[in-house]
């Protein structure tokens, strides 16, 4: 590989990466840690437990649920129910972007509510002030839906949230509440909060309201979480195609859309591994079918929105589509020209979220940058090797705390979209249906393919490679950028973005050359600290 | 409107905390062991609390923030956690190579009863503890108290076991600090110095959460107050806690153990706390102040005598914490402001015993603290009587947008700007600054609102 050849062999900066753990520990992340090859895809071990003691980037399966699926559903009043902290710093801190109809109407995102349990509701249970608290959110909002999220302790005293939230919804009558075990120590990461979250989305919201929209080419846009303003971009771009946007799961949703969902005909999926079940279970009750897009790149956005079109095989569509793009890729093109010499032939490495550090990869390949190395915080098998791996997963006891619901098709509401027939004729065009090929395919060989990589790892891996850019979250920003590297957070983009679509990939683009061409990494030392090789400073002094 | 719901009737809730002004336990116990050199916090319980916690600190200081979990799931949850701690503690010393972890609990580990004490313990009579490490602990159930707590509980945990008494008492003072930025710590040390007095400071976050740029990741950063330090304050004259809540329980465990007699004192933010400080510390150590400590006073007097005209019976509303709140509405006092409403979720009766004091010719002033004291409260409040500007964090600036209020950010946490941890607001010189943001926001408000021909060049 061009870009890697001053490097040494791999294989021995992998032992390097583990050498300091205690041998068991060292056993255990070496299958975390693979060296690409994307014609065989070697397997990863992944969605696993994290060691004890390790510093990891993964958060819990609360944060996964509540921060990341329901957070941004404007329009749902969120119940943290436990101890102040989890309701407190879930509140805000993603940047998920939300533009109600009318200043009057409903948003409960600036806010946040908690049970603020105390000692004596974990000695003596908190259901009652649970039921309180509905009750006064309910007398002070009127919001058309409650959610409840349990933390750590709720689940361990055995309070029955869904019980609660049952007594709550029959005794308001015009309220949907509804209760989430979403317990921080659930699972190994996030991923078993978004598992949570969208099962209960599943049976408490999708399917309640069947008016069917106007519009030819009906939608939703699944895994879309709407940071830094990445939906509206891509709403923008539906509306400029004729797509019409039935629901966002959920990136400036609502209840409302959440309900209707259900009678779109096709749902498209951004972030795989949040939230692929949920095409799978509205597949199989509803009969609509999906397929894997991504809105982060140009070109992707581009491929993306012809696959729909492609799926909907009506030539104005086609034709209208062929028009945005454009439409819009001159401005792309431009941005491209004036940017990429100064970025080409630059390195990143990309460790953060489930799909994250797959998308932003085409960004990078824009610009003629290479990734080094990625890998993910929270993500399953199938994130790094495809779809096809999943009947060979193992199941074990952390994956067994995560209800799967068992889903058939609903007896008045299926209605397929596509026979099985048309499905087979359109994968024969080309078109994946219901397929994702993971990260790894699209990765250079002998690169670094790292699950829930740990602090010491990422920074063995900054002091070998020492990479013009490192993107992840904001635990890791500082520590990185003390070694002298620009981190570029990818949950919630430093107050950036968005960096969807066509305008969003230009964001990016900008955003990217301004860090990795910023003067200031090479006036970290100062000009009296001696370089190694140089000359001591020199001067005469004039003595009087 | 982005706090459209909040509505102007109040009405008493007993089940909802819509807002906090406050958060849990264990962040607070981390920011207090970040204050001890070499150590490396650790939570006890599953990853969320330490991300969560991870992430604020570092939104709040812009620094790298190092803490290890026990990634509990659900086997831990049921079975308990000792096989987790004990693991992790190998796995540290391992990679991490700290001189100290510290180790604190949160709500999942506390409820299914996890006794550190009993497990730190074990893993020494293991021989899981390397020679010349530690491992101290702190109890920190997140259904308790508040962050504020969780530092005063994490800063007992650290007088408690590291100080010895070896009969011989040593020329110095302990300043036990309660919750500051690392500017504010810089800062006291900056006046103990100049006062010629030898104190040992702890925690001390400064050279650790403000560390510089180097081009070089340190795991443990230069600052912190040493083991060896730590271990002398047994041997101090005395020790000056500062705060009563946050500071004040570090002290009384260095009393109870080594027989360090102690006073508390406010943190010295603004004119009148300073006063006390400076006062206090010349007495306990015996020496006169300096006259450029008296200057320092001097110069911000100045200011506050100059200005008077634009702070006079400005109404303010403060949101935050108690031993921050205490001094603040003082000052605010001092200024000749109105301290309007006074909101703190922190729970405690000392805060409320305080504030009675110093709000006793303040009679329109509303203060509450603990449950219910939340910022859904506070801005009802408001909207029910407006003040003219709003002192807190961060998460005030929804209402002041709403309300259309001038906003000085101060307190824990502030996600959206710099220099809080930079430039003290202890002290006569953080007064000052204190003074000049309250000014900047009164004046720009003034000139964004002043008709044309009302518009001011000069004051």
């Amino acid at each position: 590989m061009e870009s890697m050849k001053n490097f040494s062999d791999p294989s021995v900066i992998k032992e390097e990466l583990i050498k300091k753990y205690p041998p068991k520990v060292a056993k255990k992340r070496a299958k975390g840690i693979v060296l690409n090859d994307p014609e065989a895809t070697p397997q990863v071990q992944a969605n696993v437990r994290t060691v004890p003691g390790i510093i990891t980037q993964r958060g819990c399966s609360y944060a996964g649920c509540k921060g990341v699926v329901l957070g941004p559903t404007r329009d749902i009043v969120n119940i943290t129910h436990g101890p102040i902290g989890c309701g407190f710093y879930s509140w805000l801190t993603r940047r998920n972007q939300t533009r109600p109809e009318s200043p009057e109407a409903e948003n409960y995102m600036p806010y946040c509510f908690s049970t603020d349990m105390q000692e004596d509701h974990v000695v003596f249970g908190g259901e009652k002030k649970l039921k309180q608290a509905i009750q006064e959110a309910y007398d002070l909002f009127h919001p058309k839906a409650i959610a409840i999220f349990s933390t750590c302790p709720v689940g361990l005293i055995g309070d029955d949230v869904h019980a609660v939230a049952k007594e709550m919804r029959e005794k308001l009558g015009d309220c949907n509440v509804f209760g989430f075990s979403c317990e921080g120590y659930r699972g190994v990461s996030q991923s078993a909060g978004h598992h949570v979250a969208n099962n209960g989305v599943f049976k408490h919201m999708v399917g309640r309201d069947d008016t069917v929209k106007e519009g030819k080419f009906k939608l939703n846009l699944l895994g879309e979480y709407n940071i830094g303003g990445d939906a509206f971009e891509i709403e923008r771009l539906f509306d400029k195609c004729g797509l019409t946007l039935v629901a966002s799961f959920s990136g400036n949703s609502t209840v409302g859309a959440l309900e209707n969902s259900h009678t779109a005909d096709l749902n498209i999926i951004m972030c795989h591994r949040s939230i692929n079940y949920m095409g799978d279970m509205m597949e199989k009750k509803y009969g609509i079918p999906w397929m894997k897009v991504n809105f982060v790149g140009a070109e992707s956005t581009a491929k993306s929105l012809r696959k729909i079109a492609e799926y909907f095989e009506d030539d104005e569509l086609k034709a209208r589509v062929e028009e945005v793009i454009a439409e819009e890729m001159p401005q792309v093109k431009a941005a491209i020209e004036e940017i990429r010499p100064r970025t080409e032939g630059k390195t990143a490495m990309l460790f953060v979220g489930g799909s994250r550090a797959h998308h932003y990869q085409d960004l990078f390949t824009e610009l003629g940058m290479t990734t080094l190395a990625a890998g993910y915080e929270f993500a399953h098998r199938d994130d790094y090797e495809g779809r096809e791996v999943l009947p060979t997963i193992k199941i074990d006891a952390d994956n067994k705390n995560i209800e799967e619901l068992k889903v058939e098709r609903d007896p008045e509401k299926y209605n397929p979209r596509r026979s099985e027939a048309e499905i087979e004729a359109l994968k024969e065009k080309g078109l994946e249906m219901n397929g994702y090929e993971g990260m790894m395919k699209q990765m250079k060989e002998k690169t670094f393919v790292v699950d829930d990589i740990s602090h010491y790892e990422s920074e063995k891996l900054i002091e070998y490679y020492k990479p013009d850019i490192f993107c992840a979250g904001i635990k890791e920003k500082y520590v990185v950028q003390k070694m002298g590297v620009p981190l570029k957070q990818l949950h919630s983009y430093d107050y950036g973005g968005p960096y969807t679509g066509f305008t969003g990939a230009i964001n990016f683009y900008r955003d990217i050359d301004r860090m990795v061409n910023n003067p200031v990494w090479k006036k970290i030392k100062a000009p009296w600290e001696k370089a190694s090789g140089e000359a001591e400073l020199n001067a005469d002094y004039v003595t009087q | 409107m982005l706090l459209r719901h909040t509505t102007k009737e109040v009405k008493e809730r007993e089940g909802l905390t819509i807002n906090p002004a406050k958060t849990c336990q264990p962040i607070g116990a981390m920011y207090a062991a970040l204050g001890v050199h070499g150590c490396l916090p650790h939570s006890h319980g599953s990853q969320g609390c330490c991300a969560y916690h991870r992430s604020t600190l570092t939104r709040h200081y812009k620094e790298p923030v190092m803490s290890a979990t026990s990634s509990f799931t659900e086997g831990a949850s049921v079975f308990g956690g000792q096989a987790n701690l004990l693991q992790a503690i190998d796995t540290i010393f391992s990679v991490y190579d700290p001189d100290v972890i510290a180790v604190h609990s949160t709500c999942l580990s506390e409820t299914i009863g996890d006794d550190l004490q009993q497990i730190t313990k074990k893993a020494l009579d293991d021989g899981k503890i390397p020679e010349g490490k530690r491992v101290i602990y702190a109890s920190t159930p997140s259904f308790v108290g508040s962050h504020v707590t969780g530092y005063a509980n994490m800063l007992a945990g650290i007088a408690e076991q590291f100080a010895k008494s070896t009969g011989e008492k040593k020329d110095q003072i302990n300043i036990v600090a309660g919750w500051m930025e690392p500017s504010d710590m810089r800062e006291i040390k900056r006046i103990a110095k100049e006062m010629g007095v030898r104190i040992v400071l702890f925690p001390d976050t400064s050279d650790v959460l403000d560390a510089p740029q180097t081009g070089k990741h340190e795991f443990y950063p230069k600052g912190g107050t040493t083991i060896e330090a730590l271990e002398s304050t047994g041997d101090s004259k005395s020790s000056i806690a500062l705060g009563c809540m946050s500071g004040e329980p570090g002290a009384i465990a260095l009393d109870k153990k080594c027989k360090v007699p102690f006073q508390t004192e406010d943190i010295p933010i603004g004119l009148s706390a300073t006063d006390r400080f400076i006062m206090s510390l010349s007495k306990a150590a015996g020496v006169e102040v300096p006259d450029e400590i008296t200057a320092e006073r001097g110069r911000l007097v100045d200011v506050m005598t100059d200005m008077e005209q634009y702070l006079y019976g400005k109404k303010v509303a403060l949101f935050g914490d108690p031993d921050q709140l205490i001094p603040l509405t003082e000052f605010v006092l001092d200024l000749n402001m109105k301290p309007t409403h006074i909101v703190s979720g922190t729970p405690g009766q000392r805060f409320e015993k305080r504030m009675k004091e110093i709000l006793k010719d303040a009679p329109y002033a509303n203060f509450k603290n603990g449950l219910g004291a939340d910022m859904f409260l506070m801005h009802q409040w408001i909207k029910n009587e407006p003040v003219d500007l709003l002192i807190g964090n961060t998460y005030g600036k929804y209402i002041a947008r709403d309300e259309d209020i001038p906003f000085v950010r101060f307190g824990f946490p502030i996600l959206d700007r710099i220099g809080h941890s930079y430039f003290p607001n202890v002290g006569y010189s953080g007064a000052l600054r204190l003074v000049e943001k309250i000014l900047g926001v009164f004046l720009d408000r003034q000139d964004r609102d002043a008709p044309e021909e009302k518009f001011e060049l000069v004051m």
